[in-house]
């Protein structure tokens, strides 16, 4: 990107600029490694302004819509790999959508993602990125890092700052450097952690997760930890529940380790809580 | 929430942030670095809205880096903070503006050492001293009060030593580690972490 005008490279849509001398840009294929450059090109339709938009679809302009991040999920790194741990409920406002959604998404088998916010925002964005670690492992011949991963995906969302997307998303794997965890936001966040949760149920599985986490748990108390966390999480946040999903991410891709009901967990914990 | 402090001395700059990357009520990371290095003896600390420092800070620091490449040396303290508050003002007047405030610090040859504040709204002022954030409120007047132009490095630290106290005596956000670093003709030097109390989450 900033190699861009050293090499004296004219993107052709200013070429296509030149001689039809519009207002906008036009394109229908996106090359996603030229965010932040000073030609913009987003795949988005002459005459649409998506913030002015979204502004009159808020409690402002009058319109009920607000958009939930209603969910638990969690992943933390430890010393045989990352855990990743997910509830399973999709809420539309005070309505139950569904009690069986999977929120992580397996973008190939050795990267995770999950979902938070919106989940059609998450589905898109981490199959777009599925694609972009493809062909990056065409191109270059070695699997993506994690950290180049998550960077791709936090570059597109800061392409549609403030153009109303909606995803928290951990982004998890095991590369060269070993195991792999990106926190990736909607606003543009990027952060790398031995520990994240997102969600409405967030602050919940980190109380439980920080007061039980040892760096050199064994594989079935890091499964135990995980499901603690979002059975927790579950049990006090109206917004999250269902089943707990859980995967681990270990050296040469991921497992899924099991998908229990949290009802059934909570009563199974019930002794010492009461 | 967040706190970046610069205080500049006879031949050296010191400056120091905190460590917390803080969503809503939320610490989701307790050791983050604010500091960018724009190059061997520039440093530029960025604050303000959670997307917007990564994306800009890195963008005037590959800038910065590709000015080397192309020219074969370096922007000058001065120069790059001129430089970065002409892009903020640039997207301040465009339908994307970042919200960020900064502290640019640096080590001239020929000029010495220097410490420049900018804001959201990008203005520039060369200062002996300057802090950003909530916790600027408190220690500002700690660095009227003890500042001189000719500190020493230890001094320097005492002073910054004094102004983290502070925070830890009255503000009401527990800030308990900040990362410091010292410019000098040598380059960049990482000082030893202050931290005040218990560590905070995972510390994996």
């Amino acid at each position: 990107m900033a190699l861009f005008d050293v090499g004296g490279f004219k993107p052709s849509a200013e070429l296509r600029g030149q001689i039809f001398p519009a207002k906008s840009h036009l394109v229908d294929r996106v090359n996603h490694y030229s965010f932040g450059t000073k030609t913009q090109e987003f795949a988005l339709p002459l005459g649409v302004d998506p913030s002015g938009f979204l502004k009159s679809c808020n409690s402002e302009g009058g319109v009920c819509i607000d958009l939930n991040h209603g969910t638990t999920t969690l992943a933390f790194k430890f010393k045989h790999g990352v855990i990743v741990a997910v509830d399973s409920r999709a809420s539309a406002g005070r309505y139950l959508a569904s009690n069986d959604v999977n929120k992580v998404i397996e973008i190939n088998p050795y990267l995770l993602g999950t979902m938070s916010g919106s989940a059609a925002d998450c589905q898109y964005w981490e199959r777009l990125l599925a694609k972009e670690c493809r062909l990056y492992r065409l191109r270059n011949n070695h699997r993506i890092s994690v950290a180049a991963a998550s960077k791709l995906l936090s570059n597109m969302m800061v392409g549609y700052r403030g153009m109303g997307l909606s995803m928290g998303s951990m982004i998890c794997g095991w590369d060269k450097k070993g195991p792999g965890l990106y926190y990736v936001n909607d606003n543009g966040t990027r952060l790398s952690g031995s520990m994240f949760s997102t969600g409405c149920g967030n602050s919940y599985a980190y109380g439980v997760v920080d007061s039980g986490y040892r760096e050199d748990m064994t594989v079935e108390e890091a499964y135990e930890l995980g499901r603690r966390g979002i059975v927790h999480a579950t049990h006090r946040d109206a917004y999250s529940g269902g089943v707990v999903n859980m995967y681990h991410m270990q050296e040469d891709g991921w497992i899924k380790v099991c998908k229990e009901d949290v009802s059934e967990l909570i009563h199974r914990y019930k002794k010492g809580m009461f | 929430m967040e706190y970046l402090l610069g205080i500049q001395g006879k031949d050296f700059v010191l400056v120091a942030a905190d460590n917390v990357a803080a969503s809503s009520i939320i610490q989701m990371k307790h050791d983050y670095d604010k500091m960018f290095k724009l190059s061997e003896k520039i440093l530029m600390l960025c604050v303000g809205e959670a997307g917007d420092t990564v994306q800009f800070a890195e963008y005037i620091q590959k800038n910065v880096q590709l000015y080397k490449m192309r020219n074969g040396y370096e922007l000058s303290p001065a120069a790059a903070a001129n430089f970065t508050r002409k892009n903020l003002a640039d997207y301040l007047r465009s339908r994307t503006p970042y919200h960020v405030n900064l502290l640019l610090a640096g080590y001239d040859d020929t000029d010495g050492p220097g410490l420049f504040y900018m804001d959201y709204l990008s203005s520039l002022a060369k200062a002996p001293f300057a802090a950003h954030g909530y916790g600027a409120f408190l220690t500002l007047s700690i660095l009227d009060r003890y500042y001189k132009p000719d500190l020493t490095k230890d001094e320097a630290v005492g002073l910054l030593k004094k102004c983290v106290e502070e925070l830890n005596r009255r503000f009401i956000l527990n800030l308990h580690s900040f990362t410091v670093r010292l410019i000098d003709k040598e380059g960049i030097h990482d000082l030893e972490k202050i931290t005040i109390g218990t560590k905070g989450p995972i510390t994996a």
